[in-house]
């Protein structure tokens, strides 16, 4: 659905080298309007400095960069529809929360009256109405990301950057916070493109994400497409978990590509389950933990997809438990997660297993 | 036993340091004219004799005018260069700091020779202004030391937040640096005030004729008659020096709280 809105942001060939050091390796995408974008990866990947050079705090070696269909190359921060909030919030700790808030306002045409109003709607819009008078130094830091929020909003930019938000947070406050954002972002409908390495979050909280490495995008994709059919063994470990087994491919050319998985036995792939094209020879099955199910006593697999094991480890979650299975024939074992409920024993370290797999689960890396 | 030891050690190190210094307000508060035990009785004669003394005056004005002037201009020299080092990287930085921080350690004797030749060669008379330029090169570095401490206090998304909220940089440094490091700036304007109040070895150098208060209690020491009031004058510097240094401390605390941080150890 994306594809059919006009971009707000167009990134193309967008290169950044910070002397030899090549930051960003020809980044092309489009962001939608009023998208919830991620930018993910691991440190170091780029991902933060992409988002400066969109607030115009990075030049770009070379590449383009269109914010709503203009050219910014050589436009300052100051005069570009974006806005930003920190990694530390960056809140002005010499003023109170509604002269933080008021701050951008400053040059603005309105009258006093009608900046009062916008500075308390923004702090209503965070849920910190009262606070308005507070200092700004005398917040938590949950409260000085609503504040950073407000900030950035009152200007009503095209595009709010949003670069690790989350990260000072405690997980129960992040968790929290995540909803928030997704509500807030639907309500005013401003683009968000927002900077995590925490995958959880990006696909929680994103429209799209793009994963990325070493200054390059890996993938783009939204979250389901980017968990159920990750296109590089890369993106696979990145986002989520995933199991990978030794196969090979028997026939790659016809409808359904065939593949024997060592462990599991014979399958067959749709051509959209493997990303890198399939080859005839060896190549690696990937799983995730949750499409492998263990069947208990009276229960079968549909058409024979039965594999069987040994526990090898067990991690119990509360909600679910974690196995560690070494199928029989294999070299390593795969995990498992079940879901726990009720009937559904809890088995132990040691005990025999089977498995019940499904070919549709499944993704070829070549 | 060995905690006493240390004690003891520590007590007379003080009394070391600080007796010599008690013996200046007590004899400028002594009737006597000899500087001798035993004291003799309370005067404030020699504090009046200041107020009737027009060379003293005039020293005392020279003295003002350095000090300001040095605490304005080493205090400018300081924001730029502790702002560069703390927020921008460019190469020879580090080779640059240090030759800017080296007159901290440089001995003072070997700038006032140096600069004297330096008028000399040039032509020009020394006086007021080259004493300025003398302590301004011998406070830039303490300024840039409590600047710098300011400014990597200070978060550098805050400027950056700024900026992106619509600000030039010009208007950002107003709004949003200049409050944030201005306890530093206060504290840089006293601390180097008082320096170049107490300096000596320069302002000898290059006072030519006027000379500047400490070059005047120097040459006061000459007659045994006036060294009572020498006593009285010097009772006075000490204790601006110490108010003024108390002022500049507090300064510097009120902006760490200021910006919510804990206090690492300052410049005294």
């Amino acid at each position: 659905m994306s594809q059919t809105r006009t971009p707000i942001v167009t990134l193309s060939g967008v290169q950044k080298f910070y002397g030899d050091y090549h930051a960003l390796r020809g980044i092309t995408a489009e962001i939608g309007r009023g998208e919830f974008f991620s930018l993910l990866g691991p440190s170091g990947c780029g991902k933060t400095t992409l988002l400066r050079a969109i607030a115009g705090f990075e030049d770009i070696s070379d590449g383009q960069i269109l914010l709503d269909g203009k050219d910014m190359e050589g436009v300052p921060p100051n005069r570009r529809p974006t806005n930003m909030v920190f990694q530390s919030y960056a809140i002005f700790p010499h003023m109170s929360v509604a002269e933080n808030v008021g701050f951008g306002l400053r040059k603005s045409a309105m009258s006093t009256a009608e900046k009062r109003a916008a500075v308390g709607q923004a702090l209503e819009m965070v849920g910190l109405g009262k606070f308005g008078a507070r200092a700004a130094h005398a917040l938590s830091g949950g409260q000085r990301q609503r504040v950073a929020l407000a900030r950035a909003l009152i200007l009503k930019p095209k595009v709010l950057l949003l670069d690790e938000p989350l990260s000072a947070l405690d997980k129960k406050m992040r968790e929290v916070m995540q909803v928030e954002l997704i509500k807030l972002q639907r309500e005013v409908g401003i683009t968000f493109v927002l900077v995590t390495h925490d995958q959880e979050e990006a696909l929680v909280m994103s429209d799209r994400i793009a994963v990325m490495f070493e200054g390059e995008i890996a993938q783009l994709a939204d979250p389901e497409t980017l968990y159920r059919r990750p296109n590089s063994r890369r993106v696979a470990e990145f986002i989520g978990m995933m199991n990978f087994l030794p196969a090979r491919v028997t026939d790659p050319a016809g409808a359904r590509v065939q593949v024997d998985v060592q462990g599991l036995g014979p399958a067959e792939l749709d051509p959209a389950q493997c990303p890198g094209g399939a080859k005839a020879g060896g190549a690696e099955i990937g799983v995730r933990p949750e499409s492998l199910t263990l069947l208990y006593d009276g229960q079968t697999a549909e058409a024979g997809r039965e594999a069987s094991g040994t526990v090898r480890e067990v991690v119990y979650y509360g909600d679910m438990t974690y196995y560690d299975v070494l199928l029989d024939g294999t070299p390593a074992p795969v995990r498992v997660s079940m879901r726990n409920m009720p009937g559904r024993k809890v088995l132990e370290f040691g005990a025999r297993a089977r498995l019940a797999w499904d070919p549709r689960a499944m993704v070829l890396f070549g | 036993m060995r905690l006493n030891a240390l004690s003891l050690f520590a007590v007379l190190y003080l009394l070391v340091l600080y007796a010599p210094i008690v013996l200046l307000p007590m004899f400028a508060f002594n009737s006597g004219t000899v500087i001798a035990f035993p004291l003799q009785g309370v005067t404030l004669d020699w504090f009046a004799a200041l107020l009737n003394t027009p060379a003293l005056h005039e020293a005392t004005v020279n003295s003002l005018i350095i000090a300001i002037s040095t605490a304005i201009f080493a205090t400018i020299l300081g924001l730029f260069a502790a702002r560069a080092a703390t927020r921008y990287g460019f190469p020879g930085k580090g080779g640059m700091v240090g030759f800017i921080m080296l007159p901290l350690v440089l001995p003072e004797v070997i700038v006032a020779i140096s600069l004297l030749i330096v008028l000399m060669q040039l032509g020009l008379e020394s006086g007021t202004w080259s004493i300025i330029a003398g302590h301004t090169l011998i406070c830039t570095p303490f300024a840039i030391a409590i600047l710098q401490g300011s400014f990597s206090n200070m978060d550098k998304s805050l400027e950056e937040a700024a900026i992106d909220l619509g600000e030039t940089p010009w208007s950002t440094f107003r709004l949003i640096t200049l409050p944030l490091v201005s306890p530093g700036i206060i504290a840089s304007l006293l601390i180097c005030f008082t320096i170049s109040l107490d300096e000596f070895i320069i302002a000898f150098f290059l006072s030519g004729n006027e000379p500047t208060l400490p070059v005047y209690l120097w040459g006061q020491l000459r007659f045994p008659a006036r060294l009572p009031v020498v006593m009285a004058l010097g009772t006075i510097l000490v204790v601006l020096s110490v108010i003024l240094l108390i002022i500049a401390e507090t300064f510097r605390r009120r902006g760490l709280k200021r910006a919510g941080l804990k206090d690492t150890g300052g410049f005294l």
